[in-house]
């Protein structure tokens, strides 16, 4: 289901979801509840294994790295758990950042697991990102594969010629092979840009066209953060 | 309009920015449906000669026509149209195409001259059957064979329906039964076709007349076998074929 809504109505629906998550105090705890839950029952309709979900979000984990420290570094009230004494305020913002990381990186995965990059890059046309930012990242990933290619050719050969890096003395090497990839990349630049003013290219390029959104899928989509928004709210009010 | 030559250059000169001279005055007409192989040593100007062709490098001296209309690289419509009308296929296919799928990447130049829609898609459809690639289109270029993604390279000028193909060292990087196949597409081709190769005896298969570009002029032009039998003529343009060929 999830694998054929169209790209700009998921990233606008993770979007919202995220704002909801992130609006959502951490205290309301059982709100965060539905919305793990939401995110797992929207995983398991995209028939996505819950295993690759957690596997891929593992991404997160240098990033959210310093807020596990915050609860040991801080001040005011303290209190300690399993032996450790952490401090109140440094725990809720860990969690909240944590949890709230978390939920983001996971709708961020179903995102990325279900839409394919060109698809998401279209849809970031259709929500009108700047055209330059789009087509920077289109050409990225078109070429990404011919310039590690480039970088693998130029790894082989000189190993070829007796060369192995193995410490800080051999940093030269690499630099200088690093910047002749980069002259070897602009150049290549240079040649693409001729092959498309030989083919007319004038500033834009072509977007193609893609079927209007139904009522019915933005209802599908949007449900989502409907019901988390809901959720956040219900715990708001009953002040759990 | 029979009798407009779809390429005529003439006394066309020109000297880079560094005062570097690459061409002399070269004269070259080719007419409708002819093929011609461009041959001559690595620096003989016949890349610039190509870039010349639609407009690329502005015309210094001497001019270049394409079906009798002017190349003027000041003039932005009329390049348009220059450009529709000569298509070239670069070296390296992986300058050509740009774009994330092979269907997306031939769509580019229809859609600049203003294709959309259902012609687009037809002009896109036609252009991959013509080199047998259409099974390909939703493809990434980066998953396809270095032969492929030449013919995807040859498709994505076809698309815009030229009136001449240029092809920079076509059968270069290819392996023996892709070069024949990229041969026998560029045969079924309807099309003035002039080839810029150092493949001799790729150039003796598919093309009638042969010009020597050297030096920054034409040298030679002639019928390809009579060119490629004066062994005098091409050792003294760097030129030669491989060991054991002869077209005696």
């Amino acid at each position: 289901m999830t694998h054929s809504l169209p790209a700009h109505v998921k990233i606008l629906t993770v979007l919202a979801f995220i704002s909801v998550s992130v609006a959502t105090p951490i205290t309301r705890w059982p709100a965060f509840i539905a919305f793990f839950s939401l995110l797992i029952f929207t995983a398991v309709m995209s028939k996505i294994p819950i295993l690759l979900l957690f596997k891929r979000a593992l991404i997160e984990v240098p990033f959210v790295f310093f807020a596990i420290l915050m609860p040991f570094f801080g001040e005011g009230e303290k209190f300690s758990i399993f032996g450790l004494s952490v401090y109140r305020d440094g725990l809720l913002a860990g969690t909240s950042i944590v949890v709230k990381g978390t939920l983001g990186v996971l709708a961020a995965v179903i995102l990325s697991t279900t839409t394919t990059a060109r698809e998401i890059l279209r849809g970031l046309e259709k929500l009108k990102l700047p055209m330059i930012m789009v087509q920077i990242a289109s050409f990225m990933l078109r070429y990404i594969n011919v310039i590690s290619d480039e970088m693998e050719r130029m790894k082989v050969a000189r190993e070829s010629r007796g060369f192995i890096a193995t410490g800080i003395k051999h940093w030269k090497v690499l630099a200088t092979a690093a910047a002749a990839l980069f002259i070897r990349s602009y150049e290549r630049g240079e040649r693409v840009h001729l092959a498309m003013l030989s083919r007319g290219f004038d500033g834009a390029l072509p977007s193609l066209d893609s079927h209007a959104v139904t009522a019915r899928e933005w209802t599908t989509a949007l449900s989502i953060p409907f019901f988390a928004l809901i959720a956040s709210l219900t715990a708001l009010l009953i002040g759990w | 309009m029979s009798n407009v030559p779809s390429l005529q250059i003439t006394e066309l000169a020109f000297a880079y920015p560094d005062g570097n001279q690459a061409l002399y005055g070269v004269n070259l007409t080719i007419q409708k449906g002819e093929r011609v192989a461009l041959l001559g040593p690595n620096g003989a100007g016949k890349t610039t000669l190509v870039m010349h062709m639609n407009g690329i490098h502005p015309t210094m001296q001497g001019e270049v026509r394409i079906s009798g209309e002017l190349v003027d690289s000041k003039n932005k419509e009329s390049l348009k149209a220059i450009r529709s009308k000569v298509g070239i296929v670069f070296q390296d296919p992986d300058d050509q195409l740009f774009m994330p799928t092979v269907g997306e990447d031939v769509a580019f130049g229809p859609y600049n001259m203003g294709l959309r829609a259902d012609e687009l898609d037809k002009v896109v459809k036609d252009a991959l059957t013509q080199v047998g690639m259409l099974d390909y289109i939703d493809r990434p270029p980066h998953h396809l064979s270095f032969g492929q993604r030449r013919r995807v390279a040859v498709a994505t000028v076809l698309a815009m329906k030229p009136e001449i193909l240029v092809l920079d060292e076509p059968s270069s990087n290819l392996d023996p039964a892709s070069r024949r196949e990229l041969a026998d597409i560029l045969r079924s081709l309807d099309i003035t076709i002039v080839m810029v190769t150092h493949d001799l005896p790729y150039a003796f298969e598919l093309c009638e007349r042969s010009v020597i570009l050297s030096g920054g002029i034409i040298v030679a032009d002639d019928k390809t076998g009579q060119i490629l039998n004066d062994e005098k003529l091409l050792k003294s343009h760097r030129l030669e074929l491989p060991v054991g060929f002869s077209f005696k």
